[in-house]
C-alpha cells in the first residue's frame, strides 16, 4: 500500500526547536529521509546547514547517530563507517552520507565519484539549495544561470549548473534518483526503496532556500512544486539502468506540458537581474533535458 | 621481498615497509585504507597481499587520496574498528585537515609516515620535513632509528593509542630504512595477542542510544540537557595536551611490558647512548641517530667525551628528560633533518625549550643535514662537533641562524 | 565554575528538544485552525494530515484535533499554505500573545 500522510509511521527522529530557519525544506527533507529508514541509521554530515541543523554541543536535534567530518570527506567517511561496521560484523544499518551541493557537486565530488566506483555500500544523499547556503549563499556548482549569490553579486552566475545526478549515473550504480522536498511521500518512497538495494545509492533532493534565494519562508513548498511544474526539476529514479519517471513529473508527461520556467524563476530575488538571453537559455536547457527525460521513461 | 634466515625461527631480513606492514598484520588490524605514493607504495602493496591471501582479516579500502584515507580510518575507528594508514610527504601534507580531526576527535588511529621531502621542488627521498610539519597537529609522534624498531612500534602504537585515546604516528625514513633490508625479529602472533587486548571504543554509534560527534562547539561551557555544564572548545581541546602530557606514562609503561614480552625493552622517550659521563652531546632522530652513534665513537677515539641522544619520542616532547639527561652537558649539537624556515631545526628549538629556565648553560649548536636524501655520513658529524668544539671557547651562541651541511 | 563534572573527551552532543532555545519565539505569527474547517475533524477520523505532513520541525501532531506546540512553532506558515481546506490561518503575534501549546 503507498505511503500517505495518514498511513505513514508516526516516529519522529527530528526533535522540535531546531536551528533551521522557518520554512527551511531541508529540515523537512530529512524529517522524511530519517523515518523511511526508521531511524536504523549511522549518518555522516560535512560543514553544512545540516551540521548547524543537528545543533551545537553538547545538544542535538538529531536522535540517530551521527558522525561530522570535514567539508571534503563525507563519502569517504561514509566508506569508513560501513568498513568498520563490517569489520566489527554489524549489520542491519544503513550508512547514510548526506550533505549539500556544495559538498557533493565540489569539494566533495572526489570522494563521491570513488566511492562509487569501488562500489560502497551507502546511500549517499545530496540536499541541493543551490549555493553554499551555510556560509552565506555563495555560488557553488549547483547555482544557476543568472543566479545572483554572494560571490556572483552584480552579474549573476554565467555558468549553468551541473547535472550531480547524471554524473553519478554515469558511475553504472544501482540506484540514482531525484526528489524534492515538496514531494515528501516521493522522497518517502525513494529512500525506502534504496535503504533495500545494495551498492551505492544516490539521491538528489531539491531544497528550495527561502533567506537564499529571496522568497517568503510561507512560499517553501509551492516554490518547490513550481521548479517541477516548469521543469527545473524532473523527478525520476533510474534502477539499473531503467528510467522512470516519477510522482509530479509523470503526471506532468503523460497528461500536460511544463509550464514556462519564467514562472518560476521571477518567484526568487535571486533572479532578479537574469537577463532574457539566459531566460532563454535556461529555458532551452529545461526543454532539452525534459525530451531526453520522455524518450528515455520506460513508464509513459 | 623478505627470506627467513635458518639461525632463529622468527628472524626474518626485512625492509623497513615489510616491516611496517608485519608489524599491522601482527596487531590485528581491522579496517584499512591507503593510498600509495613513494617510498611508502610498498607497505600498501603488502598489506593488499595479506588481505587478499587470507592472512590478514581485514577490510581494504583502495580509497583515491590520502585526505580521504585518513577519513576512512577516523569513521572506521569511530564505529570501533583498529585502523591503519600509511604515507609519506604530499600524502601526510594532503591529510593535514584529517590529522587536526583525528586528534581532536580522540580517536587511536596508528599511522607510518615513511619520511620523505616535501616538493617543491619534487623530490621522492628521505628527509623529517613531512612529519615535523605536523607536530602541531596533536598526535603521538615516534621516530624508528631502524627496522626492527619500525616492527615493535607499530604494535606499542596500538596500545599506546588505545590507552590514551590519541592518535600515533610512526615515522621512519624512506629509503634508508624503507628500503634498506636489516634482520628483524619477527613477534609471534600469541605474543602480540598477549600485549594488545582488543579495542574498546569510547565511542558509539548505535541507534538505541544516539549521539552525533564533533558539532560545532562553541566557545563557551554550554549545559546540557541534565544540568551539567559541559566543555567549551578550548577545554575539549585541553584535555587533549592533557593527554599528551600524561601519555609519557603510557609510552614507557607499554615500551616496559614490550620489552618484559619480546625480550627489547622500550622503556624511554630516547635512547641514550654514553650519557653518562659526556659533556658533549649529539642529539639526532630516526636513522641519524645510528650514524650519530658511530660518529661518538670516531670522536671518543679523539679523546672526547661524546654521547648521543638519540630522539625517539618527539610528541609529547620529554623536556624533563631531556633535561635530566643533558645535566653534565656543555656543547650539545643538535642535527636536524627538517627545518622550520625563517628559524632553525625543529629539534633544536624543543631542545632549547627544554633546557630554559635550568641551570644547564650548555652551548647548543643547530645543523641542517640530510635534506631531500642529501647522505650524511659519520665522518660529517664528526667534522660539525669538532668545529662546534670552537663554540665552546668563545662561548655562547655565535650564529643567529643553524648551518647547514650542503654544498652552498 | 569548572568542566571536570562533564566526562567527555570528545565532543558527544546527546540529543535534546530545543537545542536551539526555544524557537517559538522566533516567530511574527502564528497559526490557527478553525476546527469546523479541518478535514480529520469534520470527518471525525483520520484523513489529510497535510499539515502533519509538511511541518519542517515536526510541532504538529497527528491527533484529532490537530494540536500545534507553540513553544517550537517558528510561524513559517507552510501549514497555512498546504491545508486543502484553508483551514489554518496565520495570525499576526501582535494580535495575541499565547503560551504553552495551543
Amino acid at each position: 500500500m503507498k505511503t500517505n500522510a495518514v498511513n505513514m509511521t508516526e516516529k519522529e527522529y527530528l526533535l522540535p526547536g531546531n536551528r533551521t530557519c522557518p520554512g527551511c525544506a531541508l529540515s523537512l527533507a530529512y524529517r522524511h529521509i530519517l523515518k523511511a529508514l526508521e531511524g536504523q541509521v549511522i549518518a555522516t554530515v560535512p560543514a553544512s546547514c545540516l551540521t548547524v541543523l543537528h545543533g551545537m554541543y553538547p545538544l542535538t536535534s538529531v536522535t540517530v547517530p551521527c558522525v561530522n567530518t570535514p567539508f571534503a570527506s563525507t563519502a569517504a567517511s561514509a566508506t569508513g563507517l560501513v568498513a568498520g561496521l563490517k569489520a566489527l560484523g554489524r549489520e542491519g544499518l544503513t550508512v547514510l552520507a548526506i550533505a549539500g551541493d556544495g559538498g557533493t557537486h565540489d569539494i566533495g565530488i572526489q570522494a563521491l565519484s570513488a566511492a562509487a566506483e569501488r562500489q560502497n555500500d551507502f546511500l549517499y544523499i545530496c540536499y541541493d539549495n543551490e549555493g553554499y547556503m551555510n556560509t552565506g549563499n555563495q555560488r557553488s556548482g549547483s547555482t544557476p544561470l543568472g543566479a545572483i549569490s554572494g560571490t556572483t553579486p552584480i552579474l549573476g552566475k554565467q555558468q549553468n549548473q551541473k547535472d550531480i545526478t547524471a554524473i553519478m549515473e554515469a558511475h553504472g550504480i544501482p540506484y540514482v534518483a531525484t526528489a524534492n522536498a515538496s514531494y515528501p511521500l516521493d522522497l518517502y518512497e525513494k529512500v525506502k526503496k534504496a535503504r533495500g538495494v545494495r551498492g551505492t545509492r544516490f539521491i538528489h533532493v531539491f531544497t528550495p532556500c527561502p533567506p537564499g534565494w529571496s522568497f517568503s519562508f510561507s512560499d517553501t513548498i509551492r516554490i518547490g512544486k513550481l521548479a517541477v511544474e516548469t521543469g527545473w526539476v524532473i523527478l525520476y529514479e533510474v534502477e539499473d539502468g531503467a528510467f522512470r519517471l516519477t510522482s509530479a513529473s509523470e503526471s506532468i508527461a503523460k497528461k500536460g506540458n511544463l509550464r514556462p520556467l519564467r514562472e518560476y524563476l521571477m518567484e526568487q530575488g535571486r533572479f532578479k537581474n537574469i537577463t532574457e538571453e539566459q531566460i532563454n537559455e535556461l529555458q532551452g536547457w529545461v526543454n532539452a533535458r525534459w525530451k531526453r527525460c520522455l524518450d528515455r521513461a520506460v513508464n509513459l | 621481498m623478505s627470506r627467513k634466515i635458518t639461525r632463529k625461527a622468527s628472524g626474518w631480513i626485512l625492509d623497513g615497509n615489510h616491516a611496517a606492514a608485519q608489524g599491522v598484520k601482527l596487531s590485528r588490524v581491522q579496517v584499512i585504507a591507503a593510498y600509495p605514493i613513494t617510498p611508502q607504495s610498498p607497505v600498501t602493496e603488502t598489506l593488499s597481499e595479506f588481505v587478499e591471501g587470507g592472512k590478514l582479516d581485514a577490510e581494504y579500502i583502495a580509497v583515491e587520496s590520502e585526505h580521504s584515507a585518513l577519513a576512512v580510518c577516523t569513521s572506521a575507528s569511530m564505529v570501533g574498528a583498529r585502523t591503519f594508514t600509511a604515507t609519506s610527504a604530499h600524502g601526510l601534507a594532503y591529510m593535514h585537515e584529517m590529522l587536526h580531526w583525528a586528534a581532536g576527535a580522540r580517536l587511536p588511529v596508528v599511522l607510518a609516515c615513511v619520511n620523505r621531502a616535501m616538493g617543491a621542488p619534487w623530490n621522492v627521498l628521505n628527509d623529517q620535513q613531512d612529519s615535523i610539519s605536523q607536530r602541531d597537529t596533536g598526535w603521538i609522534q615516534i621516530y624508528a632509528r631502524n627496522n626492527q624498531e619500525i616492527i615493535d612500534s607499530v604494535i606499542q602504537a596500538y596500545k599506546i593509542a588505545e590507552s590514551v585515546y590519541v592518535p600515533v604516528m610512526v615515522c621512519y625514513d624512506g629509503y634508508v630504512l624503507s628500503h634498506t633490508e636489516m634482520p628483524v625479529d619477527v613477534p609471534s602472533q600469541e605474543n602480540v595477542d598477549r600485549f594488545l587486548p582488543p579495542y574498546k571504543p569510547h565511542t558509539i554509534l548505535d541507534p538505541a542510544n544516539p549521539k552525533n560527534y564533533n558539532l560545532v562547539t562553541l566557545a563557551n561551557p554550554r549545559v546540557n540537557a541534565e544540568g551539567v555544564l559541559c566543555h567549551g572548545y578550548m577545554e575539549l581541546r585541553y584535555l587533549l595536551q592533557e593527554a599528551l602530557q600524561n601519555s609519557r606514562e603510557t609510552i614507557i609503561r607499554a615500551g616496559q611490558e614490550f620489552g618484559e614480552l619480546f625480550g627489547r625493552s622500550y622503556a624511554n622517550m630516547f635512547w641514550e647512548d654514553r650519557l653518562d659521563d659526556a659533556d658533549i652531546v649529539i642529539v639526532a632522530m630516526g636513522s641519524l641517530a645510528m650514524e650519530a652513534i658511530v660518529a661518538a665513537d670516531m670522536l671518543r677515539e679523539a679523546g672526547h667525551k661524546v654521547g648521543v641522544l638519540g630522539l625517539r619520542v618527539f610528541r609529547p616532547f620529554p623536556k624533563a628528560d631531556v633535561l635530566k639527561a643533558l645535566k653534565k652537558s656543555r656543547l650539545v649539537v643538535v642535527f636536524d633533518k627538517n627545518i622550520s624556515y625563517g628559524l632553525e631545526g625543529a629539534t633544536c628549538s624543543e631542545i632549547k625549550s627544554a633546557l630554559y629556565g635550568s641551570p644547564i648553560n650548555a652551548v647548543i649548536r643547530n645543523f641542517i643535514v640530510g635534506l631531500g636524501g642529501r647522505d650524511v655520513k659519520a665522518r660529517e658529524l664528526v667534522a660539525a662537533v669538532n668545529k662546534s668544539l670552537s663554540s665552546l671557547k668563545e662561548g655562547g651562541l655565535t650564529q643567529e641562524y643553524p648551518e647547514w651541511l650542503c654544498a652552498i | 565554575m569548572g568542566t571536570r563534572d562533564c566526562q567527555h573527551i570528545c565532543s558527544e552532543s546527546s540529543p535534546a528538544i530545543g537545542e536551539a532555545g526555544t524557537t517559538g519565539e522566533w516567530r511574527d505569527a502564528f497559526p490557527v485552525i478553525d476546527q469546523e474547517k479541518c478535514l480529520p475533524v469534520r470527518q471525525n477520523k483520520p484523513s489529510c494530515f497535510l499539515c502533519w505532513l509538511y511541518c519542517p520541525d515536526a510541532v504538529i501532531s497527528r491527533t484529532i484535533p490537530i494540536r500545534i506546540n507553540m513553544q517550537y512553532c517558528k510561524g513559517c506558515g507552510i501549514c497555512a499554505q498546504v491545508c486543502p481546506a484553508c483551514a489554518i490561518t496565520m495570525v499576526n503575534e501582535e494580535e495575541f500573545c499565547p503560551s504553552g501549546t495551543d
